[in-house]
């Protein structure tokens, strides 16, 4: 290559818009959208809701004594749930993470140096491309395996009470799951210790408390983010002490507080 | 313009970096020389806003970084090779960090050409070699065409060509009258690319002159003197207390002398000189003699270490 030299005399050649919000949330929107991991994982974790909805469905088509109640319930076929609390988890560990592991976090912070915008801009990001389609698909999901089950039997209508929380709701879990372990993500910094508390704390220890600790573990490990939020998308009540609505707002509050937390540590700690 | 007061970073209570005061002027290629561990890693992260002093304050042309509207424009910089996500394409990492600022696609495009690597834009970066990933860092720290640059080891992993491009980009940078602070371990490239010389120690301020002087100061100048009549202007130079080693057949260097003491003694002698020349001191010699005792230092921390603190 030959020598480059740049302008001879010094005109600005560039213009850059001071530091916004919106400026992160651009740059965010390009880092989650140029990544194959991330796009891949989020898509898995879309199509996981209707494979499994089909499936429940099919399973379930005939009522017989030896289903187990949670099958025959409105929220049924949305147990893709289950697979999705990992995937979903682990992309907002790394959606965070990756930046500290790749060392990226540091042309992104000298683009933004008062830092606050880009928690706030990976969290808009991450919401809005999680909630939109998840919600879309649980509750698509829920009208493709009533349809199903409906040509054997009588299934469920979004009217049908608790059916739209459900369906709906169980969009609105995931999207939360994902923003907590985002927000363990900007705590922890490490891809394997992010994964491994956000896996922890959601559900290792719920099982923990409730099954080894004794009876005061069990009132503890209900109100953990995950127990909390699986409460507002049951249908059963049994082996929830709060009740969905309060389990929601209980999960909200787990994540504003992991955000308060995520937010100081990026602010104060060395990047 | 780089200015550092009184900066300190401790971690716990080993002192990375101690009460380090500085500017870096600009028009100026400054190089920041040090042994490993010597916290020019940390000052810089210190000068970025990544790391919070421990007391002291650094800033860019006035502010500290976070206080600037316009961050890009005041500064660009690389740190580490490929601290990038291996996933992303080259273009697309530029495209997210340009988008912070509203910087559009053309100047993206802009700094890929400039730093030559059109032909892999579009590759993953996972797959590029040190040397591409070093380019890409550059071409990240051009984006906002920035009025200070901080480069720690630029040229590490880069071919010859790449060391004369980024040669020649520092020099024109600095010749805009934009500040250029670089660390390197590469010394006969710092040699030719610095004007000026910050060198640090164990976290302190050893030395911050313009080149010239740092090589004029260090005494290990050395005299080569070639001559047919090697003994007998071997033998007039020792008498005269200098230091004399016979590198070939005719060749002799002689350490601390000048050329006038080494012509004179040869013509009292009536010797031949083939050649004399004084060969100033290089920076690397004259770094490592500001640095030596550093350097033991951390070669043997382990024993010295309770010494140099009591």
């Amino acid at each position: 290559m030959t020598e480059v030299t740049m302008t001879p005399t010094r005109t600005k050649q560039v213009t850059a818009d001071p530091v916004s919000l919106r400026g992160a949330v651009r740059a965010e929107w390009i880092k989650f959208v140029t990544l194959r991991s991330t796009v891949a994982v989020l898509g898995a974790a879309v199509i996981v809701l209707p494979l499994v909805a089909v499936i429940v469905a099919h399973n379930t088509r005939h009522l017989s004594p030896t289903l187990d109640l949670n099958d025959v319930v409105a929220s049924a076929p949305l147990q893709g749930y289950y697979l999705d609390q990992l995937l979903i988890g682990a992309l907002g560990v790394l959606f965070v993470t990756s930046e500290y592991s790749s060392g990226m976090i540091r042309a992104t912070l000298t683009a933004v140096p008062k830092r606050l915008p880009v928690l706030w801009a990976k969290l808009a990001v991450f919401v809005t491309v999680t909630a939109i389609p998840l919600v879309t698909m649980t509750v698509a999901s829920f009208l493709l395996a009533e349809a199903y089950i409906n040509r054997y039997r009588t299934g469920y209508s979004l009217a049908d009470p608790g059916a739209a929380r459900v369906a709906i709701g169980t969009g609105i879990y995931l999207v939360l799951l994902g923003v907590i372990g985002g927000m363990i993500g900007w705590i922890v910094r490490s891809t394997p210790g992010g994964l491994v508390t956000y896996l922890g704390v959601i559900l290792v220890l719920p099982g923990i408390l409730g099954n080894v600790v004794g009876h005061w573990g069990k009132y503890v490990a209900e109100v953990l983010p995950g127990q909390a939020g699986a409460a507002f998308i049951s249908i059963v009540p049994e082996g929830y002490s709060l009740r969905p609505w309060p389990g929601l707002f209980v999960m909200i509050l787990w994540a504003g507080l992991l955000t308060a937390a995520a937010a100081y540590s990026l602010h104060r700690r060395d990047a | 313009m780089i200015t550092a007061q009184n900066l300190t970073k401790t971690y716990g209570d080993r002192h990375a970096v101690s009460d380090l005061s500085f500017t870096v002027e600009p028009g100026k290629v400054t190089g920041f020389l040090g042994p490993n561990g010597a916290g020019k890693s940390t000052t810089m992260r210190l000068i970025l806003g990544l790391d919070r002093p421990s007391a002291g304050r650094a800033t860019i042309n006035g502010r500290p970084l976070a206080a600037h509207e316009r961050p890009l424009e005041q500064v660009g910089a690389l740190l580490e090779a490929r601290a990038i996500h291996p996933g992303r394409s080259a273009r697309n990492h530029l495209r997210a960090i340009a988008a912070t600022a509203g910087i559009s696609r053309q100047r993206v495009d802009q700094v890929i050409e400039l730093t030559g690597l059109e032909a892999v834009a579009s590759k993953r970066v996972g797959k590029f070699s040190l040397g591409m990933g070093q380019r890409l860092g550059v071409a990240a720290a051009l984006l906002g065409d920035p009025q200070t640059l901080i480069l720690d080891e630029p040229v590490n992993g880069l071919d010859p060509d790449g060391i004369r491009w980024i040669r020649g980009l520092l020099r024109g940078f600095a010749a805009e009258g934009r500040t250029v602070f670089l660390s390197s371990h590469l010394m006969s490239e710092m040699a030719v690319t610095a004007d000026h010389i910050i060198v640090i120690g164990r976290g302190r301020l050893l030395r911050d002159m313009p080149m010239r002087e740092l090589l004029a100061e260090s005494s290990r100048c050395t005299v080569t003197v070639r001559t047919p009549d090697v003994d007998r202007l071997s033998d007039v130079l020792e008498g005269r207390q200098l230091e004399v080693r016979r590198v070939a057949g005719d060749t002799l260097h002689v350490t601390g002398a000048t050329t006038d003491e080494v012509g004179r003694a040869a013509a009292s002698v009536s010797a031949t000189l083939l050649e004399l020349t004084q060969s100033g001191s290089s920076l690397e010699e004259a770094y490592m003699a500001l640095t030596e005792t550093e350097v033991e230092f951390h070669t043997g921390e382990r024993e010295l270490s309770w010494e140099a603190g009591a």
